[in-house]
């Protein structure tokens, strides 16, 4: 790791002028993806101001409308929250499948999203959930946020806040993990709304980052279950191919994914999902 | 360079260090605590696993400054007096290890995973939530017999 500096931020005002008077600062929530970077010195900010500390930035929300999640909120207290589970159980249930208990305990919501790395959980989330990611200076809807491997449309300086996802009437995700890393091979999150529109994220397998599948949206909205996307396959083309398993190998993943999804957020009542994998 | 505090083991340390300086670094050598092990480095092994107010992490991946003010319990602080903790007991008397390298972050781990399940452990819940810890010898059989084994007497206690 080159040099650094560290500064701690106790509030987003402080955090805004600290990461402003930088010449090439990065906020550091728990680090689980900018260490390991920087170790390979991969990056170099100058300064890393720690945002991990702040209030404002930890916190659950939930009301009849929306859940509220802190940009700096842990894994592992999304995993555990019970309060989510009896709402909206897909999204701990996700978390829970994030990289081992150590890195629960470190990684945050924020982080995973700003980094949007193409094989992560939380990316399927966002866009699978219709979530906004809420900035210091906007909110960004979710078909907006995401801009291709590691890229979203977030300014320099700018910095998450907190994430809305709107409650949908069922949801579920589904997800193949690698053994080795526990990223996503493939990960699909299902969402069924009041109205009966259906929205489909799926992350990992795409080789231009998470994306909706919208074949599989129009499908489900006529006929939510799994046999109505059963004969669907995503195009081998727009998948991602790597030393793990092939292009073709991922389009018929997610497929099986989505199917399992599906028949999971029926099986489990209204806004339901569980199991381990 | 940059002041941080810990309490390490019970003991308040307060040490200037590089910036940049990680946990584990901190823990190994400014304080001398070489038990907590630096395998991978890449937040993968769990070798480097140390409890950090209350909760498990990779000190290889966190920061000394992050953890500034904060309680750490290395491999070192979990016995009490002479007597064994629990989780080092069963690891000897289940032979859960053979070159040893992976044990202190195992047990730190596996103490905490215990502590998460106040109901009790089966097995299936041990393989699955040892899976942020790596070990190249044991092929984990006796690791999962040794967890299970303390269980039983850590909520015994």
């Amino acid at each position: 790791m080159y040099a650094t500096r560290y500064t701690r931020a106790i509030s987003v005002d402080e955090a805004l002028e600290q990461i402003a008077a930088a010449e090439d600062g990065a906020f550091l929530a728990g680090g689980h993806t900018l260490l390991p970077t920087m170790k390979q010195r991969l990056a170099a900010p100058d300064v890393l101001i720690d945002i991990a500390r702040i209030a404002d930035l930890n916190f659950i929300e939930i009301s009849d409308e929306d859940v509220v999640i802190g940009a700096a909120t842990p894994h592992a207290v999304v995993a555990a929250s019970a309060e989510l589970a009896a709402v909206l159980p897909a999204l701990p249930h996700l978390a829970s499948l994030i990289g081992d208990p150590m890195v629960r305990s470190r990684g945050t919501i924020g982080g995973s999203v700003a980094n949007n790395d193409p094989a992560a959980d939380y990316p399927a989330a966002i866009l699978g959930l219709n979530a906004k990611v809420i900035t210091s200076q906007r909110s960004i809807p979710a078909d907006d946020f995401f801009a291709g491997l590691f890229e979203t449309v977030l300014e320099s300086g700018e910095l998450i806040t907190h994430i809305r996802f709107p409650r949908p009437s069922r949801a579920a995700y589904r997800k193949l993990r690698s053994p080795a890393s526990r990223y996503a091979v493939a990960g699909v999150m299902v969402s069924l709304w009041p109205g009966g529109s259906v929205r489909v994220a799926v992350t990992g397998a795409g080789s231009d980052g998470v994306f909706r599948w919208t074949e599989a949206e129009d499908r489900l909205t006529q006929t939510f279950n799994a046999d109505a996307i059963r004969a669907l396959r995503l195009d081998p083309a727009d998948m991602q191919s790597d030393f793990q398993c092939s292009a073709p190998y991922r389009a018929g993943v997610a497929g099986h994914l989505l199917a399992d999804a599906v028949t999971e957020a029926l099986s489990a009542g209204p806004a339901a999902a569980s199991g381990r994998h | 360079m940059i002041s941080v505090t810990l309490t390490v083991n019970s003991k308040t340390e307060t040490r200037e260090v590089d910036d940049r300086t990680l946990l584990v670094e901190y823990l190994r050598q400014e304080l001398g605590l070489t038990g907590t092990h630096v395998g991978c480095d890449t937040s993968q092994c769990g070798a480097c696993t140390v409890h950090l107010d209350g909760l498990p992490v990779k000190s290889c991946t966190v920061l000394a400054a992050q953890a500034d003010g904060g309680r750490i319990v290395t491999i070192e602080g979990v016995e009490s007096g002479t007597d064994l903790h629990p989780m080092q007991a069963a690891f000897r008397d289940m032979h859960g290890l053979q070159c040893g390298f992976c044990t202190p972050g195992m047990i730190m781990s596996a103490i905490k995973l215990v502590e998460r399940h106040p109901e009790g452990l089966t097995e299936a819940i041990i393989r699955d939530e040892l899976e942020g810890n790596i070990c190249r010898c044991t092929g984990y059989h006796n690791i999962v017999r040794a967890v299970l084994s303390a269980s039983e007497t850590m909520n015994l206690s």
